[in-house]
């Protein structure tokens, strides 16, 4: 269980704690309409944890936070400033907006050691030697010291992960997006990953985490949104979603996975 | 027996006209990777009005024969236009004409091998790098164009082989390369196969090695995935 289980509800939208706020977003894929009107705020050093079926639209949404994914229509703000449109104020924010991937995407020809320090002497302007301490002393906080010298590719999925959650965390941002962060790795390796994030969780990180980890989004997690077919359908303590949805859909899901 | 077949041979300076041969390579090669590079960044980019200066570029400049194009340097740019280069003997100037129409025609092959290249590397590697914050010519400069580049070593290779190949077109406008001694020799000489050989095998002995040695860097630079 983590140690900020104090549950934080849902809070009001505009109030100062809020870091990320989505009003009124919406999202086609062609005729597919994605992101139906999407409400949202998340406060700083919440964890939210969005479920829900596949194409329900929580991947789309946890990448139109940095803008990976254009929205057609609604606001989007990150700490009281609205997304800007593609370009160099765009970079600047998304340096604040931590990114972690299903695939990973470490930056497959660089070393492990390289993929931490980039970001901190390309975006944040940080002197080589400083970006390496810093970079090695995260590396050794989601335990992959060892592999520092290595490619990508010569690594498990999981260290892959965990050096990606690094490379995430060396530009010190105020948020991080987790999308999906588990779903590619064999299912032994899924729990170190997750350490990894309940330590950040405990740590007071503002997280959005897009995951299938039930078990994460019980322990962790501040709050639970579910969507399908592209809306929000419930958004409500981890404990009282898994214990008493009010949705029948939420129902219905959650009779699909739990009994097993 | 050996002084009596290439007794001929007395007179011309081989090596000079190969190094010649060699200076446009060399040159020419150094200019269309630059270019070439330029030109594929452009066509990658989010600007519509690069893109399609690009697009242009590579379609209108590939479907021209390398004559045209180098006939054009000296005859259009220099004869007409008064173009020189910064050179004024004769030699200089069509050298210098050869080598900028070489990497005018060239870049638009390394421009779509690259391209090629880029379309390897995974959708993923750019968005992780924007999500850390990179800017456009960051994310192309440090991650997408050097896996591109591992990733086309071989058909650079190819472009590279075809353009030595192709500096022969620079006789046109009088450049001492090899081709224009090769000319030279058949004009006075009664050794046609002999002389065509040697000059066969002048350009395997160019080409043959530098398709080896980029085979291997091929081979050491590739990115695991």
């Amino acid at each position: 269980m983590s140690g900020v289980a104090v549950t934080k509800g849902n809070p009001t939208p505009g109030t100062n704690d809020a870091l990320v706020v989505l009003k009124g977003v919406n999202k086609h894929f062609g005729a597919l309409h994605v992101l139906q009107d999407i409400n949202l705020t998340i406060s700083r050093g919440e964890v939210v944890v969005v479920i829900g079926p596949s194409g329900s639209g929580k991947s789309t949404l946890c990448r139109a936070i940095n803008r990976l994914e254009a929205i057609d229509s609604g606001e989007i703000a990150i700490d009281g400033r609205p997304l800007p449109a593609e370009g160099r104020e765009l970079a600047a924010l998304r340096a604040d907006v931590g990114m972690v991937f299903q695939s990973f995407n470490l930056f497959a020809h660089m070393t492990v050691l390289r993929n931490v320090m980039l970001g901190q002497i390309k975006v944040r302007k940080k002197d080589k030697k400083e970006a390496e301490e810093r970079a090695r002393s995260l590396l050794e906080r989601v335990g992959v010291t060892t592999q520092a010298d290595k490619y990508p590719a010569q690594l498990s999925g999981g260290q892959q992960q965990r050096v990606a959650i690094a490379r995430a965390l060396a530009m010190e941002p105020k948020v991080m997006l987790f999308d999906e962060p588990t779903s590619a790795l064999d299912p032994e390796m899924i729990n170190e990953v997750l350490e990894v994030m309940q330590q950040l969780a405990r740590d007071g990180m503002t997280m959005v985490v897009v995951t299938h980890e039930m078990g994460f989004a019980r322990s962790a997690a501040n709050r639970v949104v579910f969507m399908a077919d592209g809306r929000i359908v419930e958004e409500t303590t981890p404990d009282q979603f898994f214990t008493n949805p009010r949705s029948d859909r939420a129902k219905d899901f959650l009779s699909k996975i739990l009994h097993h | 027996m050996r002084e009596i077949v290439f007794d001929f041979l007395e007179g011309y300076d081989l090596l000079g006209a190969f190094w010649v041969t060699v200076q446009l390579t060399v040159y020419s090669a150094v200019g269309s990777l630059i270019w070439g590079t330029l030109l594929a960044a452009m066509r990658a980019s989010p600007v519509p009005l690069m893109r399609g200066f690009g697009a242009g570029y590579v379609n209108v400049v590939r479907n021209i024969p390398l004559t045209v194009i180098i006939v054009f340097t000296s005859l259009g740019l220099f004869q007409t236009l008064g173009v020189s280069l910064g050179a004024d003997d004769f030699k200089t100037i069509n050298f210098r004409l050869a080598v900028l129409g070489m990497i005018a025609y060239t870049s638009a092959f390394v421009c779509e091998a690259l391209r090629s290249g880029i379309n390897t590397v995974p959708v993923g590697q750019s968005e992780a790098a924007r999500a850390i914050g990179l800017s456009f010519p960051q994310v192309l400069s440090l991650i997408v164009l050097p896996q591109a580049f591992r990733s086309v070593v071989g058909p650079l290779a190819n472009v590279l082989i075809a353009l030595t190949k192709n500096t022969t077109v620079a006789a046109a406008i009088g450049v001492a390369e090899a081709a224009t001694l090769m000319r030279e020799m058949i004009e006075n000489e009664a050794q046609l196969i002999l002389i065509s050989a040697i000059f066969a095998l002048g350009f395997i002995c160019l080409t043959l090695p530098t398709g080896l040695l980029l085979g291997w860097v091929s081979k050491k630079v590739a990115v695991r995935r």
